[in-house]
């Protein structure tokens, strides 16, 4: 690669930030696609890996007396200081970085030379694997009321919208036509969910281009055919996800929101989600305070309230039951819409949506709606999160922030979901990560020249290979939370919003559980399902026997297996976990900090054994470095399933780091 | 009185006959708490025999040359026969399964209990009664456990030496490392900088029965301002040179009124629901419970660390030595101690050292976060433990027995019980009050079948090591289920708690059939 200035240096140190463990020594590389540090320990040579795509920043910090301080912060939150010994290193090192984290080009993405050594057919499939023909066939379409719209053909009406819409039967050409010129992008009112229940539905758009006195005839008659098409209302709402002022400044600029007075039975309402510039800025702040230094608790309490953080997912997720309940209990079907109708849109849609319908928060529920309402509507992922260089103005946390809403609502209905955490985290992973080819470029139609799929692979198919690994064990099918609506309070509960550690400190193993609720669980669940088949097997054979009138049935053989409840009874160093620095600043224990003595780098070293980095995604590592590996554990016999992707990963990149 | 206070001896070789038709049964007899058992020797029969001492009717002992016979007729009409092997064995078995088939016995864990647990691991300490009524400390209970090298005289100085009494006394021994964790009031120095030849004796003796060349930390749960300031009323701290091998270390927590205050506020601002998101985390902060939490939480551990990682013996103290100093031993024990982890060790725990160590419940709990009264004494320090504890399991979830509920049980028990656990405020007024004749016992309650669903984790797995907690601000949270309790709809996490049981319970059944 022309771009990497030195491809290897040795003896550099990586730092720990949180603990005051000492710096590993170890080698560093930069690949084509990956930067690696590999430690020099005796046996363990861990291996840390880093995607260019993840790089977010990189910064020179000044030198010191030991080498030169290179501080990489990630996308998915993992952070690196590097102390690069040569200064000059220091800045080969820098410099190729910052060309490298920064492709112009798709073909410079890792998905274009990533190859989980599938053939044509498999890649084919897996991108059939979220059909959102099927989806829109479960909702119930089309129906009496709504069809399926040709008008987007080859994109002749807007070009970040998918070919095929729903719109509703009485809405002709002609009227969606002069609709999409009456809005910003051309960005015209079309269905993103509907609920066939009592036939109320969540349309979204853009703005209008109203400005301060505009009108257009076929965009008030598009509204009234969505009235229309269901039967049970009189009235929609039309909800602006903009505070009023940011609205109104629009109109300035000839657009707007909508006049109530020229609609007719319209019920107009601003929500107030705030702008992708306040909340870049707000996850920016919230991000300096997970950065602290053992802060005290006033630091961070007051540091998360400035960032605004949890009030900003709060916004977007009041404005999710404010139409999931418009829809459920009023049976008014909603217009929802922002400017361009991309982002706050995307998020209210879908967060509604999973209100709504317990499909959407199963596994492959949850890919549908990514698909549906951010993939298809034209999210414009490649600007949101700097996938190519481009206007740094541009990114913003949108669908993290949708991802965190989801989180949120896990954790307060643990057993409504079929996905677990991971199956998040690795998603908003994924997105960053550029090693799929779902989340590139701004629209549908620049995906489809750029033949993604048929030149890249599909994230869902990955997932849904190793869905063993994203299942929530708590889920409960059966059960009346996980059937209809999800039921929030009415009451405002801030209380319920937390700080997502998980998340945003998921590469600080210290300041995570130590052991897993949802591993452990799983692992019972396995074993469980194990030992109900060699049953079942067992009976069987009992039957065949006594058939055969044996004397001598030796079948209770397995009766006194030994490996009774082998897998967890004794979790014995499974926890192993040394103890962060208590003493804070205080000279208490002068004689030897905790990280020096004997038996404490032995528990040090038991520690980095769990490899806590993978050149994927860290898949399992990451989370299991607590607890080690329960999943192994269980009478299955070692080797589990994920570690094999990332495996396959490592080997493809191994040729890449070989040839660089 | 404890079930195994009741247990006199602990097996016997013996013979059971169960009718007519059963053959008899031969093998080594057991009591334990509830249960009788036979195991057979190294023959042929497969299992254990088990019986119920509460199913037992009545009980019947012969004794003829060097063997007895015991008679048990149980509720279940059935009769079984007991030939046993020595008299003496067969006398103190059937007067153990008399007095445990009541099973009525206020069910406590007495300091006697616990030695009986150091006396296996060391022989350094011993059980003193020297405060057998209660004259040297009226906030001690009886029996304590002191370093053998101490004598009753010692102890009586030293305990004028220290503020009501409290002389250091051991709170737990680390048996893996044989460092002790103590605790006691603090030192009456006084303006003068009085000083006491027993009390410094006593530490020394610690450290002398620890290992040789052992130290020690006194861990002063004020600030130093605040421990020189108490000297003017006649308190103060260990004087550097009077302890040598000894360091002190000031961590300060807070406690009494502002600790009361923090609580009222928290749950002021957790029922205030028309509040807006945009001050809510201002409003926690303000609380300062949280900090709190994570101030309790960082001093266990320096305790805990100093003692597992420093090889060194600690020594707990703040003024009185009822409060906070308790809040740290037992957290740091917690975190220590496996066997404190357990549904058994932990209610153990409570007993030991909150309840027979003198915390003054009756004054601390005395009003809750509603009350208009003006706070005189209350406090929420137990409850910022249980709220610590919370913590802990909600980072090693599989390492606690227990569960949120039997935290939450504590909670209201201690504030207002049918069970008579958390009356009074010490020992002695227990005794003045006939606590234990007239009320029952929470832990009898608590060990209720029926209540086991609710109190216990069924995530549970021995872990052998020391749980050490993160306290970084991420890491902890609001209790929830406490602070949150009746605002919140409870279904979403019932069901969950449900769902766990029925995943553990499903995995047991199939093997239990497999």
């Amino acid at each position: 690669m022309e771009h990497i200035r030195t491809p290897k240096v040795e003896n550099v140190r990586l730092a720990d930030r949180v603990t005051s463990k000492k710096a590993v020594v170890g080698t560093l590389y930069l690949t084509a696609t990956h930067v690696i540090f590999v430690e020099n320990g005796p046996d363990t040579r861990k291996e840390t890996w880093i995607l260019h795509s993840q790089i977010s920043t990189i910064e020179k910090q000044a030198t010191t007396a030991t080498g030169c301080p290179l501080l990489i912060r990630c996308k998915n939150f993992q952070i690196l200081q590097l102390i690069i010994p040569q200064e000059r290193d220091c800045h080969d090192v820098y410099i190729s970085l910052i060309r490298l984290a920064r492709p112009v080009k798709y073909e410079e993405l890792y998905c274009f030379s990533f190859n989980p050594k599938l053939d044509k057919e498999e890649r084919e499939q897996g991108w059939m694997l979220v059909d959102l023909g099927e989806e829109y066939k479960r909702m119930g379409l089309p129906n009496d009321y709504w069809q399926l719209s040709d008008v987007n053909r080859d994109y002749r009406v807007c070009d970040s919208y998918p070919t095929e819409l729903y719109v509703p039967k009485s809405a002709t050409a002609h009227i969606i036509l002069g609709s999409s010129k009456f809005r910003s992008r051309r960005r015209f009112p079309a269905l993103s969910y509907y609920y066939k229940d009592n036939h109320a539905s969540i349309c979204r758009s853009s703005q209008p281009l109203s400005g301060f006195s505009a009108r257009c005839l076929e965009d008030e008659q598009m509204l009234q055919a969505i009235r229309k098409a269901n039967p049970g209302s009189d009235f929609i709402y039309v909800v602006d996800t903009r505070p009023k002022l940011n609205a109104m400044a629009n109109r300035a600029a000839g657009k707007g929101y909508e006049n109530e007075d020229n609609y007719s039975n319209i019920k107009f309402q601003f929500i107030g989600i705030e702008n992708i510039h306040v909340m870049r800025n707000s996850l920016q702040k919230m991000l300096e305070v997970c950065e602290l230094k053992s802060p005290s608790m006033s630091d961070f309490l007051w540091g998360l309230e400035n960032s605004g953080w949890l009030r900003h997912i709060k916004a977007i997720m009041d404005a999710g039951i404010f139409i999931a309940k418009a829809v459920s209990e009023e049976g008014a079907s909603v217009l929802v819409h922002c400017s361009d109708g991309w982002d706050r849109t995307a998020q209210v849609c879908s967060v509604a949506s999973l209100l709504l319908d317990p499909h959407y928060r199963t596994l492959k529920g949850f890919m549908v709606l990514i698909e549906k309402d951010w993939i298809s509507f034209g999210h414009k992922f490649n600007h949101r999160y700097g996938i190519l260089d481009g206007d740094p103005k541009e990114i913003s946390p949108v669908i993290d922030q949708f991802i965190e809403c989801v989180w949120q609502l896990m954790e307060r209905f643990p057993c409504a979901f079929e996905f677990n955490e991971r199956f998040l985290i690795h998603i908003q992973h994924h997105i960053y990560s550029c090693q799929f080819g779902n989340f590139l470029c701004n629209s549908q139609k620049e995906r489809q020249e750029l033949q993604i799929q048929e030149r890249t692979y599909s994230l869902w198919a990955h997932l849904w290979k190793n869905r063993a690994d994203y299942l929530n064990p708590l889920f409960r099918a059966d059960h009346s939370q996980t059937q209809g609506i999800l039921h929030l309070p009415t009451t405002p509960c801030n209380s319920m919003y937390k700080f997502w550690n998980g998340m945003y400190n998921r590469f600080e193993k210290g300041m995570q559980p130590r052991q897993s609720v949802t591993e452990y669980l799983m692992a019972v669940k396995e074993e469980t399902q194990q030992l109900e088949e060699e049953l079942e097997a067992l009976e069987e054979r009992l039957e065949k026997i006594q058939k055969v009138q044996l004397n001598h049935t030796k079948v209770k053989s397995k009766q006194n297996e030994p490996s009774k409840h082998s897998g967890f009874s004794t979790s014995d160093n499974s926890t192993a976990n040394t103890p962060q620095d208590y003493s804070g600043n205080m000279k208490s224990f002068p004689s030897r900090s905790p990280s020096q003595g004997d038996e404490d780098s032995a528990l040090i070293l038991t520690q980095d054994n769990l490899k806590s980095s993978d050149p994927d995604l860290s898949a399992n590592s990451d989370q299991e470095s607590g607890v080690e590996d329960l999943s192994c554990r269980s009478p299955s016999g070692g080797e589990h399933a994920p570690s094999e992707d990332s495996g396959k990963d490592r080997d493809s990149d191994e040729a890449v780091f070989l040839t660089a | 009185m404890e079930f195994s206070e009741l247990i006199r001896t602990g097996r016997a070789q013996a013979e059971l006959l169960r009718g007519p038709e059963a053959p008899p049964l031969r093998g080594t007899l057991c009591v334990t708490s509830h249960h009788l058992l036979l195991s057979p020797g190294t023959e042929a029969s497969p299992d254990l025999w088990l019986l119920l001492l509460r199913s037992v009717d009545s009980i019947e002992k012969r004794v003829a040359g060097d063997s007895g016979t015991i008679t048990l007729r149980c509720k279940d009409l059935r009769v079984l026969q007991l030939d046993i092997e020595g008299v003496e064995a067969t006398l103190d078995i059937a007067r153990s399964i008399e007095g445990l088939r009541l099973g009525d016995a206020w069910h406590f864990h007495p300091p006697e209990r616990y030695y009986q647990r150091v006396a296996r691991e060391t022989n350094a300490w011993r059980l003193s009664e020297v405060n057998e009524d209660f004259s040297l400390c009226p906030s001690y209970p009886r029996a304590l456990i002191v370093p053998r090298s101490v004598d009753d005289h010692a102890l009586a100085r030293s305990a004028g030496f220290r503020q009501g009494g409290r002389f250091p006394v051991l709170s737990y021994h680390h048996a893996p490392n044989g460092t002790a964790l103590l605790r006691s009031s603090q030192p009456l120095t006084g303006p003068q900088k009085r000083r006491c030849a027993e009390d410094e004796e006593l530490l020394r003796a610690v450290l002398v029965g620890a290992r040789p060349g052992a130290r020690g930390f006194i861990i002063d749960t004020r600030s130093a301002q605040a421990a020189k300031q108490a000297r003017m009323t006649g308190g103060g701290t260990e004087a550097k040179a009077a302890y040598p091998g000894w360091k002190r270390l000031h961590r300060p927590l807070e406690r009494g009124r502002p600790l009361q205050e923090s609580f009222v506020r928290l749950v002021e601002a957790c029922g205030d629901l028309e509040q807006s998101m945009d001050r809510w985390l201002s409003r926690l902060e303000g609380c300062r419970w949280l900090e709190h939490v994570k101030e309790a939480l960082s001093t266990a551990c320096l305790a805990a660390q100093g003692m597992e990682r420093e090889g060194a013996c600690i020594l707990v103290h703040g003024a009185e030595g009822t409060d906070s100093t308790l809040l740290v031993t037992s957290l740091a024990q917690l975190i220590l101690d496996p066997l404190s982890r357990t549904m058994d060790g932990f209610q153990e725990l409570v007993e030991r050292e909150w309840i027979q160590a003198g915390h003054p419940f009756q004054l601390r709990c005395a009003h809750s976060a509603f009350s208009h009264a003006r706070p005189k004494h209350e406090a929420p320090t137990f409850l910022l433990f249980l709220d610590c504890v919370w913590q802990l399991g909600r980072q090693f979830p599989l390492s606690l027995e227990f569960g949120e509920g039997l935290l939450l049980a504590l909670f209201e028990h201690a504030y207002a019980s049918p069970f008579g656990s958390f009356l009074c405020n010490s020992e002695k007024e227990r005794g003045l009050c006939e606590v234990r004749t007239r009320t029952h016992s929470l832990w009898s309650g608590l060990n209720q079948p029926k209540e086991q669903r609710k109190l216990r984790n069924p995530l549970y797995a021995l872990n052998p090591l020391a749980i050490w907690p993160s306290v970084e601000p991420q890491s902890l949270r609001l209790w929830q289920g406490l602070f949150l309790r009746w605002t919140r709809p409870p279904e979403p996490s019932e069901t969950a708690w449900e769902k766990v049981w029925q995943i553990v319970t499903d995995s047991e059944k199939t093997e239990g059939s497999a």
